[in-house]
């Protein structure tokens, strides 16, 4: 039954090329990821959206009850869905690398599967579920008016794009670190909550004195997130963020989080 | 081929690194059926693991000229809520194969019928070993891993699988986990017997199955007396 493949042919795509198989293994682990995490039964994908889409609407009602009168000009429900997005990107991120090797252990008995295959795809499913959300509220806010369109939408995507990449980056970092020290797991949600008080989820650097504004700054992405929230609001809103700064952070914790992931060890003796 | 150079293997403990396997030099030509035998926690499946290339060895290297397949008694990878023919679509993706005729070969050995559809959560564990074996039966390798598989399933799996095994797939190179002499004298070429992390070569089954025994405490006063209680 299988006599109509050539004997060879295992043995030739094992040898392809890296780039190959790592695209091949981390498309696999994907649609895996993405059916193990939300099943086939009930809504399904919809839980995709779902999910977060609750959080921005909830977030978005009580803050147009408890900020009634406007102290800006920023529209509320782009403010809240803007900001809350963003924090979904770099908290969710992370929270979904720890703990992604004991998940999957038993597929590191196939020589192509590697931890960072693992972590990739998770990060990318991510990335590609809290951008789906973003889009597809902006779009169901907009048909109810509830919400104006960016007025340029590629600074909207560059500012997105910045803080994806700063969460992937993030994401190897505090996946890598967990796996050598547990407690670095545990730490992470209640220091992601301390994280969200000054990501400019709640507000925008220029609502700050000026001396708080340059202190501000030094978190990575709140750059990112006022700079995208310049693409939204235009004219409305004025931002202050330093690109170059946070593509250097960037740059640089990719690289240490590609160092830590690619030291966790595939196995251990309890194995055995 | 794949030859083992010097090969030795630490695994961190509470009081510092202990050594599993002990430079080991090994070669396994194409064709060439393995047995191992050896104690629990000897590192046999140590050993496999380093030679599929799950893990990488401490000291030493690893030299692969064959497609080697993942350990066949990992019964695993299993996620409880994919279905059997995910986890078929997913072997294939990873090694980057035709689904279709996998999948018919997968749906008629394992004999699921309609669980092939059903999250595996909801498998027997005989079920479970159908469906593994029958998976790893689908890539075509030089070389197959076998780590203590044939000891699930009822009698007749276990004669299906010697089939695939060992009449289908006669001229691939087998390394055998075994604590079954039924199932390791006549088959193999070869023996390796674990003991302290190193490994002794036995052309001779009975010789090394008699060492085997007096190993574990079970000794035979002769080897003549043991292949007599064998039979």
């Amino acid at each position: 039954m299988l006599s109509s493949d050539t004997p060879s042919r295992t043995g030739r795509l094992l040898r392809s090329s890296s780039w190959e198989i790592n695209r091949r293994v981390i498309s696999a682990l994907l649609i895996r990821e993405l059916l193990t995490r939300y099943g086939r039964n009930n809504i399904g994908f919809l839980w995709l959206f779902v999910e977060p889409a609750a959080f921005i609407i909830a977030v978005t009602i009580v803050w147009t009850k408890i900020r009634g009168v406007h102290i800006t000009d920023i529209p509320i429900v782009e403010f809240a869905l803007t900001g809350y997005s963003s924090l979904l990107l770099w908290r969710n991120g992370p929270s979904r690398c720890i703990g992604a090797v004991k998940s999957n252990r038993a597929l590191l008995f196939h020589r192509q599967v590697t931890v960072f295959d693992i972590f990739t795809a998770r990060i990318l499913l991510e990335i590609f579920s809290i951008s789906a959300v973003l889009m597809m509220l902006t779009i169901a806010l907009w048909a109810l008016d509830w919400l104006t369109l960016p007025e340029d939408v590629l600074q909207v995507i560059g500012g997105w794009f910045l803080t994806a990449w700063f969460a992937a980056g993030l994401a190897m970092i505090v996946g890598g670190l967990a796996e050598k020290a547990e407690v670095v797991g545990r730490l992470w949600p209640p220091f992601s909550y301390l994280l969200m008080a000054v990501s400019g989820v709640a507000f925008t650097v220029n609502a700050l004195p000026p001396g708080a504004r340059d202190i501000i700054l030094w978190i990575p992405m709140i750059n990112a997130l006022e700079y995208l929230r310049e693409g939204w609001f235009g004219s409305v809103m004025h931002a202050h963020y330093d690109i170059q700064y946070l593509v250097i952070v960037n740059v640089i914790s990719t690289l240490v989080g590609v160092i830590l992931v690619r030291q966790i060890g595939t196995g251990n003796a309890s194995e055995e | 081929m794949i030859q083992l150079i010097n090969v030795s293997k630490d695994y961190p403990t509470k009081a510092g690194p202990r050594r599993v396997l002990n430079n080991i030099n090994l070669t396994i030509r194409p064709g060439e059926k393995v047995g191992i035998l050896g104690q629990n926690g000897a590192g046999k499946s140590t050993l496999i693991r380093l030679i599929s290339g799950a893990e990488p060895p401490t000291l030493g290297r690893i030299e692969r000229n064959m497609s080697v397949s993942w350990p066949l008694a990992f019964s695993g990878g299993f996620h409880g809520a994919l279905t059997g023919a995910d986890n078929v679509r997913f072997i294939c993706r990873i090694y980057g194969v035709d689904f279709e005729p996998r999948f018919e070969f997968v749906k008629e050995f394992s004999e699921l019928g309609i669980y092939i559809n059903e999250p595996v959560i909801n498998y027997s564990s005989g079920m479970r070993a159908r469906l593994a074996f029958a998976i790893s039966m689908t890539i075509d390798f030089d070389c197959y891993l076998i780590d203590e598989v044939l000891a699930v399933g009822d009698s007749r799996f276990r004669e299906r699988c010697k089939i695939e095994l060992f009449e289908k797939r006669a001229s691939k190179a087998k390394l055998i986990v075994s604590h079954s002499h039924r199932y390791l004298k006549g088959t193999c070429d070869r023996f390796l017997l674990f003991r302290d992390g190193r490994i002794e070569e036995h052309e001779d089954f009975d010789e090394v199955y008699f060492q085997y025994k007096a190993m574990l405490g079970e000794a035979f006063e002769s080897k003549e007396q043991m292949v007599a209680e064998m039979n």
